[in-house]
């Protein structure tokens, strides 16, 4: 569905992405993983069109996509949840989801009201806070907010960028839990950048490792975790006899 | 009772020349919301809108019928101005954007003078101009147009940006561009739609100014400096406290004319502003506010 080729992305001087090449099939949980400063989140933001990729391709179900802005990206289905969800904070949290359906609003009215109705099935705790700002909301519920309004967008693939951050352990697994539904009863497709590497490949169908702008080692979750050089590198060696 | 008379009056003209101040205060708001730009520009549309308006009476075209082509002639001049002046130099630092507003403004003027002169022009009233009187205060018809307008207009620009989705876009956009791109929002688009928006307000209050205090070539450079006081002291990104800011400063120039003395009027905004600008910068109905990481 989505095959990346030899990405390469510059911050000014900086060679962020290095020839990043893989690809993504419908209804797959793909999970990168990484430490901080290895080009995850430039990845994402490329994907979603936010930067320009220096070279290299992705296709899109077999149309090159790699000049489209973020305008276009979305419209063709790809849509990003941000790092720090991002969320309009001063606006409802019924505007925020309605917003993320802005392209085709217009277009699809109706549906768009039938999607909100879904979305919020998925988030029920969100139904009961319609009203309040965005930013009054915890960091969990911003974190469903921001995901609820990614899935406002009707993306063929959606993107998060460390859901996780700064949430506890049990709301992230609850949205790593949502993640996972998404994909096996609505078909999703999700590619899900996460620091918290365990929680990411439990839930992931396969996963990579992006060190220094490259992906360094990839393989399905259950490889991954049972890696050696993943285990040293993210859990520690204490963690590693428990995995 | 001689003081109290004199007090309604002198709160009438505050309150005429605060409506003024408010739409242009608005325009101010809205552009730099959207685009993080100080328009310097922003009272000449006031002024430009006015005299088109004089213009277009004097050949004859009805008064209502001018209103409205110069707030829609303005309103093309505001886009044509984000378009060329400000689009084509979006890569550029906020403060050149800023600069780049106020070469326009010393443009416009200059436009102007070729244009129109600098004789003082003047519109007719809206409606009949007999005064009226209430508790010993006289009040002109045209200033209540000037507040009746004003009001109207801004419960319909808040009413714009809070209830429909156009404006929830726009608003998403100042919130947060980054996530608005991200949504496919297009801030370039908000832009230039803030700009004309801004533009058409500005012409209108620029109308309803003129046949109380006439239209010069060189109005809107007041104008627009009191309408930044009143942005600024409104915090400059909450249209409401910049609607209240411009009462305020048209109520305190009304004061300080008809109880001290004329010249002295902006001696006191620009007091004021320097007051709240070094004891509450975030301006004075500033809420705390806070982000959740």
């Amino acid at each position: 569905m989505l095959k990346v080729t030899d990405l390469h992305t510059h911050h000014g001087y900086l060679h962020v992405l290095n020839g990043i090449n893989f690809e993504l099939s419908e209804g797959e949980l793909l999970a990168i993983v990484g430490s901080n400063g290895a080009g995850k989140s430039t990845l994402l933001g490329t994907l979603a069109g936010v930067y320009r990729p220096s070279s290299g391709s992705i296709e899109y179900k077999g149309k090159d996509i790699t000049k489209q802005n973020v305008q276009k990206m979305v419209s063709s289905g790809i849509c990003l949840v941000p790092e720090r969800r991002q969320i309009f904070s001063s606006l409802s949290v019924k505007d925020n989801l309605m917003l993320g359906a802005y392209h085709r609003y217009r277009r699809d009215h109706k549906k768009v009201h039938d999607e909100y109705e879904e979305v919020l099935e998925l988030f029920p705790r969100l139904k009961t806070m319609l009203n309040r700002p965005g930013g009054l909301l915890s960091g969990g519920e911003q974190q469903m907010l921001a995901i609820g309004r990614g899935l406002m967008a009707n993306p063929k693939v959606l993107m998060l960028d460390e859901p996780s951050l700064g949430l506890a352990p049990l709301i992230v697994k609850d949205i790593m839990q949502i993640l996972r539904k998404l994909c096996d009863e609505r078909g999703a497709t999700i590619i899900l950048v996460e620091q918290n590497v365990k929680a990411a490949l439990k839930v992931a169908d396969r996963g990579c490792v992006l060190a220094h702008g490259q992906i360094v080692i990839s393989g399905t979750s259950q490889e991954l975790l049972n890696d050696p050089k993943v285990q040293e590198a993210y859990f520690g060696k204490m963690e590693a006899a428990k995995v | 009772m001689e003081l109290l008379s004199q007090m309604m009056q002198l709160l009438f003209s505050g309150l005429t020349l605060g409506a003024i101040y408010a739409l242009i205060a608005v325009g101010f708001v809205v552009i730099y919301n959207v685009t993080g730009i100080l328009n310097f520009a922003q009272g000449e549309f006031a002024m430009l809108g006015a005299l088109t308006c004089i213009s277009l009476v004097n050949n004859n075209v009805p008064l209502w019928l001018a209103i409205i082509l110069s707030i829609v002639i303005v309103a093309a001049i505001g886009g044509i101005f984000e378009r060329t002046a400000l689009h084509t130099a979006r890569k550029s630092s906020v403060t050149t954007l800023i600069i780049i507003t106020i070469g326009v403004s010393i443009v416009l003027r200059g436009a102007a003078i070729l244009i129109w002169g600098t004789q003082v022009q003047t519109l007719p009233p809206f409606t009949d101009n007999t005064p009226i009187t209430i508790l010993d205060a006289v009040l002109l018809p045209q200033n209540i147009w000037a507040v009746g307008i004003s009001i109207v207009i801004l419960i319909l620009m808040m009413y714009f940006f809070n209830y429909t989705f156009v404006g929830k876009s726009l608003t998403a956009c100042v919130v947060n561009p980054f996530a608005a791109r991200l949504m496919g929002i297009n801030p370039e688009k908000m832009s230039l739609f803030a700009v004309i928006v801004s533009a058409g307000v500005g012409a209108l209050a620029g109308t309803v100014i003129a046949p109380i205090s006439g239209a010069t070539y060189d109005m809107g450079m007041m104008l627009g400096i009191k309408a930044f006081v009143a942005a600024v002291i409104g915090g400059l990104t909450n249209a409401p406290a910049a609607i209240a800011g411009a009462f305020l400063i048209g109520i305190l120039e009304a004061f300080t004319e008809g109880l001290w003395s004329s010249g002295l009027k902006d001696v006191v905004t620009f007091t004021f502003l320097l007051l709240i600008l070094f004891v509450k910068p975030e301006g004075l109905f500033a809420k705390a506010s806070g982000k959740r990481v």
